[in-house]
C-alpha cells in the first residue's frame, strides 16, 4: 500500500509543480501538464481504491490512513468535475497541492487496519461515506474559491494590481463557482447525513445517539444551511459568502478530524490511528 | 545580388509637422510605387505611411542611386526641399533594415508599444505594392516573414495585454468584477469625451440598458439618443442606484454627487449585487468612501492612471521578449537571403540530385549480384556523367547573368522547384 500512496503523492506533487509554473509563466501547456498529471494521478488513485475494495470486500475506511486516502481522492475527483464545468484554471493551484498534502499525510499514518467487520458492508454506509466525502471535497473547493475571492477583492479595492490581479478570474466567476460548490456540497452532505441516520438505525437501533461527530456534523450542516439561506433570502454574496465558506470549512475540518482526537464516539473506528 | 535598404522617418526622428508633410495616402502610395518602378536602380519597392511614420523599403542593385532616387522622389512628390527632411531620415541596410521592419510591424517601435493597428497598416501597404507589382521575390519574402514575426510577438509575449487608455482600463476592471459585461446596466452621470468613449466601449461589450442623467435634462435626452438609452432627471440618480451595475460619472460639480449613505441605503434592495463606480470627474463626483462598502468599487481618474502606468511597465517588460523573437527572425531571414547567392544554390541542387542517384543505383545494384566490381564502377560513372550533363545548362544559367540583373527570382524558383530549403 505504501508504494501506491507514494506514487499518488508523486503524481499530485508534479501536477502541483505544473500548476505553480502555470501561475508564474502563464503558458497554456503548463496548465495542461498539471491538469493531465492530476487526472492520471486520479485514475491511479481510483484503481488503487478499487483494488483495496476487491481485496478486502469493503470500502477502505478502516483507519485514519484509509479514510484520509479516500478524502484526498474525492477532493481530486470533485475538482476535476468542477474544472470541466467552470473552466476555472487557476483553482488547480489550490486543489493539486491540497490533494498532495492530504495524500502525504495519509502516507505517514500507520497502516494496520482493524479487522473488517460486517458493519462495513451496508449499502447505507457506503452511500453515507461517499456522499459525505463528496460534500466535504466540494466545501474544500468552496473554501479555496473563498480565499481566491478575498485575494482578488483586496487587489481591486486597494487598487494595487499586483501579481494575482492579472492571474485570477473575475469576482463574479469566483463567487458564483464558490456558490455552486456550496450547493453541491450541501446537497451531498444532506444525503450523507440522512444515509448515516438510516444506517445508525439499522446497526444501533436508533437514529441519533449524541455521538460528538453527529453533533458536529449537524452544526456544520446548519452553518452551511444558514449561508445558503442568507444568500437566497437577502443576497449574501461576495466577501461575506467567501468568509463564511472559509469558516465553514474550518468547522468541517474539526468535525472530520478534531472530534476524533478530542472527543470519543462511535465514529472513532473510522479514524483510529 | 540585391541589397535591401530602408529609408524612413518616425515619431522619434521627425516632428509632427514634418510627418504631416510627408504622409502618403493610399493613392499617393500607389503613384509613388509606379514612379519607383521607372527608376532603374530600384528593383522592388514597398512604401507605408501612418500618422507616426513613413517608411520606404527597397531592393536594389545600386544602393546609393536608389537612395538618391528615393530622396529625390519624396522631395519632388511632396514639393519640399531634400535638406528640410534629410536630417530626420534614417537609413538601414540589409540586416538592420530587416530588423527595423520586423520591429515596426511587431509594434516594438511604436509610440505606444504594443498597439495593434500598425500590422494592419503594413499589410494594407503591402497589398498596394502587390497590386502594383512593385514588390518581388525579396520583399515578398521579407513581408511575409514580417507578418509571421509580428504575429509571433503578439501571441508569445504579453505586449498587447492590458489596457493603456483610461476608458479601456475601466472596462478591464469592470470585467474583473463582473466577468461578462453582457446585459449589465450602465448609468452615465454628466457628459464628456472620456466618459462617452467609455460608454461606447461598454456598448461594444454588449452591456444592457444605458441610463443618462444630466443637470440639463435636454442635454441628457440628446446624449441618451446617441447611445439608444434613456434620460433621467438628476434627482432620480439615487433611485437608479438600485438597479444599475456600472456608474460612469463626469460632471463639473464641486461636491460629491453620490455619497456613501446613498449607496449603503440601496445595497439591501440591490441584494448586494456588485456596483462599480468610474469617476472621471475632477473634482470627484463619487465619494471615495463608497469603496469601503462591500460589493461596491470606486475608481477615480488617478486610480485608473495608476493602473495604466502599471500596464505600460508590463508591456515594456514584455517588449524585451519581443526583441529576442525579432533577433532570431533576423538571423533566419539572413540565412534565406544568403542562400540566394548562386553558388550555394548550385551546390545544394547538385548534392540533392547526387544523393538521389546514389541511393537509387545502390538499390538497383543490390539485386544484380552477377555484376562484377568493374561493372558497378561503370554504372556509377555513367550516373555521374548523367548528372553532369543534366545540370550543365541550369548551372550555367544560374552562374552567368542569363537572367539579367534580378537573379534572385530564378534562384528562389530553383530552390522551391527542388525543395532545397528543407
Amino acid at each position: 500500500m505504501d508504494i501506491v500512496i507514494y506514487i499518488t503523492v508523486l503524481f499530485y506533487s508534479v501536477s502541483t509543480a505544473g500548476y505553480l509554473l502555470y501561475l508564474f509563466i502563464q503558458k497554456k501547456y503548463l496548465h495542461q501538464i498539471g491538469h493531465y498529471l492530476l487526472i492520471t494521478g486520479f485514475l491511479w488513485h481510483s484503481a488503487a481504491i478499487v483494488y483495496w475494495f476487491i481485496q478486502t470486500g469493503t470500502i477502505p475506511v478502516h483507519n485514519l490512513r484509509e479514510t484520509v486516502t479516500i478524502a484526498g481522492w474525492t477532493v481530486v475527483g470533485v475538482f476535476i468535475i468542477f474544472q470541466y464545468k467552470f473552466n476555472l484554471k487557476i483553482l488547480g493551484i489550490y486543489a493539486a497541492p491540497l490533494a498532495a498534502i492530504v495524500m502525504l499525510i495519509a502516507s505517514q499514518l500507520p497502516a494496520e487496519s482493524a479487522q473488517a467487520k460486517n458493519i462495513f458492508n451496508s449499502f447505507w454506509l457506503v452511500l453515507h461515506i461517499f456522499t459525505i466525502f463528496i460534500g466535504e471535497a466540494s466545501f474544500a473547493l468552496a473554501c479555496g474559491l473563498g480565499i481566491l475571492y478575498l485575494m482578488q477583492e483586496r487587489a481591486i479595492k486597494t487598487k494595487r494590481h499586483g501579481f494575482f490581479f492579472k492571474r485570477l478570474p473575475s469576482l463574479e466567476l469566483l463567487d458564483y463557482t464558490g456558490y455552486a460548490c456550496i450547493v453541491v456540497g450541501f446537497t451531498f452532505l444532506s444525503i450523507g447525513l440522512a444515509a448515516g441516520f438510516v444506517y445508525a438505525k439499522s446497526v444501533w437501533g436508533k437514529l441519533w445517539s449524541w455521538d460528538p461527530k453527529e453533533v458536529w456534523s449537524v452544526i456544520t450542516w446548519i452553518l452551511y444551511a444558514v449561508l445558503l439561506h442568507e444568500r437566497l433570502a437577502v443576497g449574501w454574496r461576495g466577501r461575506r459568502s467567501a468568509i463564511m465558506a472559509i469558516i465553514g470549512f474550518a468547522v468541517l475540518l474539526f468535525t472530520f478530524l478534531g472530534v476524533n482526537f478530542f472527543l470519543k464516539g462511535h465514529h472513532e473506528v473510522f479514524t483510529r490511528l | 545580388m540585391l541589397d535591401i535598404i530602408l529609408v524612413g522617418l518616425n515619431h522619434k526622428t521627425a516632428p509632427v509637422e514634418l510627418r504631416e508633410c510627408l504622409a502618403f495616402s493610399k493613392d499617393e502610395t500607389a503613384a509613388a510605387l509606379e514612379a519607383f518602378q521607372k527608376d532603374p536602380a530600384v528593383i522592388e519597392a514597398v512604401l507605408f505611411s501612418t500618422c507616426n511614420r513613413m517608411e520606404i523599403l527597397l531592393a536594389t542593385d545600386n544602393r546609393s542611386d536608389a537612395l538618391k532616387a528615393a530622396k529625390m522622389f519624396i522631395s519632388e512628390f511632396k514639393n519640399i526641399p531634400v535638406a528640410s527632411f534629410e536630417n530626420a531620415l534614417y537609413i538601414h541596410e540589409s540586416d538592420e533594415a530587416v530588423r527595423h521592419i520586423f520591429r515596426v510591424a511587431s509594434s516594438l517601435d511604436s509610440m505606444m508599444v504594443g498597439e495593434p493597428q500598425i500590422l494592419g497598416q503594413i499589410k494594407e501597404a503591402y497589398l498596394t505594392a502587390i497590386s502594383k507589382k512593385a514588390s518581388g521575390v525579396i520583399l515578398n519574402r521579407l513581408l511575409h516573414r514580417t507578418f509571421f514575426v509580428a504575429k509571433r510577438v503578439r501571441t508569445e509575449t504579453g505586449i498587447g495585454d492590458h489596457a493603456v487608455s483610461i476608458s479601456y482600463a475601466a472596462i478591464e476592471l469592470a470585467r474583473k468584477i463582473f466577468g461578462s459585461l453582457e446585459g449589465k446596466k450602465v448609468l452615465l452621470i454628466g457628459a464628456g469625451e472620456m466618459a462617452e468613449l467609455a460608454v461606447e466601449h461598454l456598448l461594444r461589450n454588449r452591456v444592457g440598458d444605458i441610463v443618462v442623467a444630466n443637470r440639463t435634462f435636454e442635454r441628457g435626452v440628446e446624449l441618451a439618443k446617441n447611445f439608444n438609452g434613456k434620460a433621467i432627471r438628476f434627482e432620480e440618480i439615487t433611485d437608479y442606484l438600485k438597479s444599475v451595475d456600472i456608474v460612469i460619472s463626469s460632471t463639473g460639480s464641486p461636491d460629491f454627487i453620490v455619497k456613501r449613505n446613498h449607496v449603503k441605503g440601496v445595497m439591501r434592495s440591490r441584494r448586494n449585487r456588485p456596483i462599480f463606480f468610474i469617476d472621471i470627474a475632477v473634482p470627484r463626483d463619487i465619494d471615495p468612501e463608497i469603496n469601503d462598502l462591500t460589493n461596491s468599487y470606486v475608481y477615480d481618474i488617478d486610480d485608473l492612471k495608476g493602473v495604466i502606468d502599471e500596464n505600460i511597465g508590463d508591456r515594456n517588460k514584455e517588449a524585451r521578449k519581443g526583441e529576442r523573437i525579432v533577433d532570431e527572425a533576423v538571423i533566419r531571414f539572413r540565412q534565406w537571403y544568403e542562400s540566394l547567392n548562386a553558388v550555394p544554390t548550385i551546390i545544394a541542387l547538385r548534392n540533392k540530385i547526387d544523393a538521389i542517384a546514389k541511393t537509387e543505383v545502390k538499390k538497383t545494384l543490390q539485386n544484380l549480384n552477377h555484376l562484377t566490381d568493374a561493372d558497378c564502377q561503370a554504372i556509377y560513372r555513367m550516373t555521374d556523367a548523367l548528372i553532369n550533363k543534366i545540370l550543365h545548362d541550369p548551372t550555367l544559367f544560374l552562374k552567368n547573368n542569363g537572367c539579367h540583373g534580378n537573379k534572385s527570382i530564378y534562384l528562389d524558383t530553383t530552390r522551391k522547384l527542388f525543395k532545397l530549403d528543407e
